[in-house]
């Protein structure tokens, strides 16, 4: 459909207009004329539940002017359903309403297909300085300030989520290589410092791997390890390594 | 041709939109509106007589040049001028409404057509095809709609008139068509 049921989509926030059918009425007299029934004596049960059939598989059942035509049939329904007194001049038929609405909407879809016709046929003959509609106009040139471009760029990346990195440890624990080091040492030396094997600015890694080797040649009996107080700088001693037993 | 039929033709060849018998009536006061209605049909005769590409028209209570039908396809094949956008069945369903039962409310117009209207008839209003031409008595005094000469326009008829009589339909109570015997 053209604009008028963009429009009424924009409206409403919710798009109710099909191809097919202009309103819950329209498909009422479609279901009614697909089925050759007689609109002044609907079957009041079936079209109900045809209705009802359509619109959920239309996915119409959430749109209100479907849903009240639904509810409108179910009570109509439920109202044939009453048993009436015979001879009771007062009943009225609870399809009336509906029956009159039906066709006088019949009447403006007929009126509608005249009008559809008459402005195509109108539309065959051009007036003076006719125009077609405008292009819509190009966009306006961008003016934009520097500090505002940089204020946006800000804002996106301050939308952008912290990344989740996972750590990667730069150098797992090398013992192996503070093993090697160590046994280095003790070849050339008979006695050294704690600093003399990790260096003076160790990291955390070395430290701990230079720990590790230490306390494993120490089990080993290579060597020995001593201090002479609380946190006072670590001795290491050549051992002669014990014999295996 | 007559002097007056001359100055109505200059006029209407100058002029975009369809003239009314008033708004020609004041090229020249004096006329007689008989003799402006002669006048009009010498000048719509002349150019029917003489075979032209265009005919002087009658519609939307005024009279128009219009191009000839049969040049119409040539014309926008040719992108001199594009036919007007056709109205959805929406903004017919609602023209018809409002075209019979004028004055009429937004209300009655939903109530007809079983759906929210409000946004057809805005754009309706928009384009100039319906306006407001009076407000309801009750409540909220309600904006009650007509129709406007450029509805007639579009349409190409000469007034309210020529829409077909509502007895003239053939809907209303034509009873189903009998099942096929087997």
């Amino acid at each position: 459909m053209t604009s008028p049921g963009v429009a009424a989509a924009e409206q409403s926030g919710f798009v109710i207009e099909l191809e097919q059918f202009s309103g819950p009425l329209d498909l009422l007299l479609h279901l009614i004329h697909e089925d050759e029934l007689d609109i002044t004596d609907l079957p009041i049960a079936k079209i109900a539940d045809q209705f009802l059939a359509v619109i959920s598989e239309l996915g119409l059942n959430q749109a209100a002017d479907y849903l009240e035509m639904a509810a409108r049939l179910l009570r109509i329904k439920a109202q044939m359903l009453l048993p009436r007194r015979l001879g009771d001049d007062e009943w009225e038929d609870p399809r009336a309403e509906l029956v009159r609405r039906l066709l006088e909407y019949q009447q403006i879809r007929e009126l509608v297909e005249w009008l559809g016709q008459a402005a195509a046929r109108r539309a065959e003959q051009l007036g003076r300085g006719f125009r077609p509609e405008p292009p819509a106009a190009p966009p306006a040139p961008l003016v934009i300030e520097l500090n505002d471009l940089l204020a946006a760029a800000e804002r996106v990346i301050a939308l952008i989520p912290e990344p989740v990195l996972h750590r990667v440890v730069p150098r797992p624990l090398d013992v192996e290589g503070a093993t090697a080091k160590l046994q280095g040492l003790l070849a050339e030396r008979a006695e050294f410092g704690w600093l003399d094997v990790v260096g003076a600015r160790p990291t955390i890694v070395d430290v701990l791997s230079v720990f590790i080797a230490l306390l494993e040649l120490a089990k080993r009996g290579s060597l020995s390890v001593h201090q002479q107080g609380a946190f006072t700088p670590i001795q290491i001693r050549r051992e002669s390594p014990r014999e295996a037993v | 041709m007559s002097p007056l039929a001359k100055l109505f033709e200059a006029a209407l060849f100058a002029s975009s939109r369809p003239l009314t018998v008033e708004e020609l009536r004041t090229l020249e006061p004096t006329a007689e509106e008989a003799a402006v209605h002669a006048a009009l049909a010498e000048l719509r005769d002349a150019f029917a007589a003489s075979d032209h590409g265009v005919e002087l028209v009658e519609i939307a209570q005024g009279w128009q040049f219009l191009t000839r039908r049969e040049y119409a396809e040539a014309i926008e094949r040719a992108q001199f001028a594009l036919r007007p956008r056709r109205l959805s069945p929406a903004a017919l369903e609602t023209l018809a409404i409002i075209a019979y039962r004028q004055p009429v409310g937004r209300m009655e117009v939903d109530e007809i057509r079983g759906v929210d209207s409000g946004a057809v008839i805005d754009k309706l209003a928009e384009r100039g095809l319906v306006e407001v031409v009076t407000r309801g008595e009750g409540l909220g005094r309600p904006l009650l709609y007509g129709t406007t000469p450029q509805f007639l326009e579009i349409l190409g008829l000469k007034d309210l008139d020529e829409l077909p009589r509502l007895d003239e339909l053939s809907v209303a109570l034509r009873p189903p068509a009998p099942a096929e015997p087997e």
